[in-house]
């Protein structure tokens, strides 16, 4: 598991208070958080900050797993 | 407003808002904290003009059309603005569905030309994209090195002669999409007519002040955003504001940067900003709470009647500070409202008008008007639409049908559905409702077997089906709508069901754990939320066809809605 995955999936646990320790780099984070579309935005900004890279809205589109979003910041950053 | 009753065609009605409010600001575009684009109506006009003569000077003429696969930003407006005056049918694509549900739409709308922000393109890219060969593809935004395939960049347009196409009331101005991303296609064929005597009727309900702000936040492809945030507000001499991201902590601070009157919702977005408000509020010392909770008692109590937007800000005025202190109208639909919600909101001074629509009747079919407010119903009629309820029960709850000058002339290129769906001039909504004694309608239920999400996205269970072909092990399927099985009163968390029923001998567990996978692989609002199994064969019609109605019928009397949707929920 990558730097970048690792790191996301801690941080989405805490974010919104879930127990992060069976999710898989393939976990849906949907899913395993139980986030909408609109909280999924809330955890961009976190990342944001967490990482210090600009991510647009659009870059979600489509992306539903924690290594896809990791792929999402690494290549931005 | 202006007056609409001796215009022909939508572009005429923005053509003349363009030349009367010249110097009014018309659009602005933030990106986070940053004002990307601003634009006065003189610069709206030569900008959309230019598009207009682009699009001309490329072989497109009037009754061609204009697909529009963008976020809420300038060149949407400025695009769609240009494409009516070059006499375009527009096709205003959801930018959030996926490049595969994309081109299944433009596959079947056909556009001469299609305009598309980069990201989205780049999307489409990735796909099979032969449904484009017979369309122009305009990119917006695109970064000088990005892989543009055969698209022209749209800040590189030639411009060529402008000249305004004008179009009868009769002609369609807009195809869209009510449904289909992956089942038959519904495209609503909206006239001219249609769209003029919405903003007619909808303009004298609500009218803006020259100079309002309106905040478009909703998908302007949905047909509320593209009323109030693109016809309405042009015709009134409002300004439209665009946020480039629509996360929680840069949508206030515009609000307050640029004093957004008016803005138009989903159900789910007023539940977000509630939750919001109620935390905000839990951190506060206990004395504050009973001040907001008197001040929000006495506010109740002085706007029963009507909304009083200065009074209102004045009492709660750090709570109106949060969204700017100038917001007086939230508008509310897409899909089912819950009556607490709205409350909640009107309570401390924000008007919710909560209303009822469908894209098969353009935007608004009833609506509260604020004289009272209400959130028990979703309002009467607007004044040139009737209502009436077919085929009601004991209780006088039936069928909404429809009728005015406001229903669609039917689906594209499906005869078939569109005399299904309007019937002698009547357009069966498949909604469940009754009319109570002051006229207002009440929503309560579904007859056809489909979900709206708090998100305002219709979902047709047959549309879902085609993810779950190719279950092992499994004899038939079909998915439904909760609802549909087990009728209830409330449209507020609908929910889809998948029903199986697994070959002679074969163990359930198998196709049950494989379609749970395959749910995760669709997009969250098309999940199911339980997967059911039964044993008995399901029955059809002489075509082969499963007789839903009578299977929902069966399921829903030997399970009751708790114990399945409990002991099965994926």
């Amino acid at each position: 598991m990558s730097d970048t995955v690792q790191r996301l999936i801690a941080l989405s646990g805490k974010k919104f208070k879930v127990d992060s320790s069976a999710f898989t780099p393939e976990s849906d984070f949907f899913l395993v958080l139980g986030i909408d579309s609109v909280q999924s935005l809330e955890l961009l900004s976190e990342i944001e900050l967490e990482f210090d890279v600009e991510i647009p809205d659009y870059e979600l589109t489509g992306v539903k797993t924690f290594v896809g979003l990791a792929q999402v910041i690494d290549d931005r950053r | 407003m202006l007056d609409l009753s001796r215009l022909s065609c939508l572009g005429e009605a923005l053509r003349d808002a363009v030349l009367t409010y010249k110097t009014n600001t018309a659009l602005i575009e933030v990106d986070r904290h940053r004002e990307k684009a601003r634009y006065s109506y003189s610069e709206l006009r030569s900008e959309a003009e230019k598009f207009a003569g682009s699009l001309a000077g490329h072989g497109f003429v009037a009754d061609d059309r204009l697909a529009i696969v963008m976020s809420n930003q300038s060149k949407w407006l400025i695009g769609a603005l240009g494409g009516l005056w070059a006499g375009a049918v527009l096709v205003p694509l959801d930018y959030k569905l996926t490049a595969s549900e994309q081109l299944a739409l433009i596959a079947h709308a056909k556009p001469k030309v299609l305009l598309i922000e980069y990201p989205y393109l780049r999307a489409l890219l990735k796909e099979d994209v032969s449904a484009l060969e017979r369309t122009r593809v305009i990119v917006t935004e695109a970064p000088e090195r990005a892989e543009i395939g055969p698209a022209l960049r749209f800040e590189q347009l030639i411009p060529g002669k402008f000249v305004l196409q004008q179009r009868a009331r009769d002609d369609v101005a807009a195809i869209v999409y009510s449904s289909g991303t992956s089942g038959a296609p519904k495209g609503c064929l909206l006239t001219h007519a249609n769209y003029l005597a919405q903003a007619e009727v909808l303009g004298r309900m609500f009218p803006m002040k020259e100079g309002e702000r309106f905040f478009s936040i909703l998908p302007t492809n949905h047909a509320i955003d593209f009323m109030l945030g693109f016809v309405l507000v042009l015709l009134f001499g409002g300004g439209v504001v665009h946020q480039r991201t629509l996360r929680p902590e840069f949508l206030l601070p515009t609000m307050d940067a640029y004093g957004i009157t008016h803005i138009a919702l989903v159900p789910r977005l007023l539940k977000a900003l509630q939750t919001k408000l109620e935390e905000q509020l839990d951190e506060r010392e206990p004395w504050q709470r009973t001040l907001v909770d008197r001040l929000a008692n006495l506010n109740e109590l002085a706007t029963q009647r009507a909304p009083n937007q200065r009074l209102s800000s004045t009492l709660l005025a750090p709570i109106h500070k949060k969204f700017g202190g100038k917001l007086r109208l939230m508008v509310v639909g897409g899909a089912f409202v819950e009556r607490k919600n709205a409350e909640y909101f009107y309570r401390l001074g924000f008007p919710v008008a909560v209303g009822y629509g469908l894209t098969e009747a353009g935007t608004v079919v009833s609506v509260n008007d604020l004289k009272p407010f209400r959130a028990d119903s979703v309002g009467a009629p607007v004044k040139g639409t009737e209502l009436e309820i077919r085929a009601a029960n004991d209780e006088g709850v039936g069928e909404v049908w429809v009728r005015g000058p406001t229903v669609m002339k039917g689906y594209l290129d499906a005869p078939e559905l569109t005399k299904q769906t309007i019937v002698d001039g009547w357009l069966r909504t498949g909604d469940l409702g009754t009319i109570d004694a002051s006229g207002h309608l009440k929503l309560l239920g579904r007859a056809k077997n489909m979900i709206v999400t708090a998100g305002g996205k219709n979902v047709y269970p047959e549309d879902i089906e085609a993810a779950f072909e190719g279950l092992v092990g499994v004899e038939e399927f079909c998915v439904f709508a909760a609802n549909f099985i087990w009728p209830g009163k409330s449209l507020v968390d609908e929910q889809l069901v998948l029903v199986l029923r697994p070959k002679a001998g074969e163990q359930a567990a198998f196709p049950l754990a494989q379609a749970r996978t395959l749910n995760l692989t669709l997009n969250e609002y098309k999940r199911v939320h339980a997967v059911l199994v039964w044993n008995d064969e399901f029955p059809r019609t002489a075509s082969q066809k499963i007789k839903r109605e009578l299977l929902a019928r069966e399921l829903g009397k030997s399970l009751s809605r708790e114990q399945a949707l409990k002991a099965l929920t994926t």
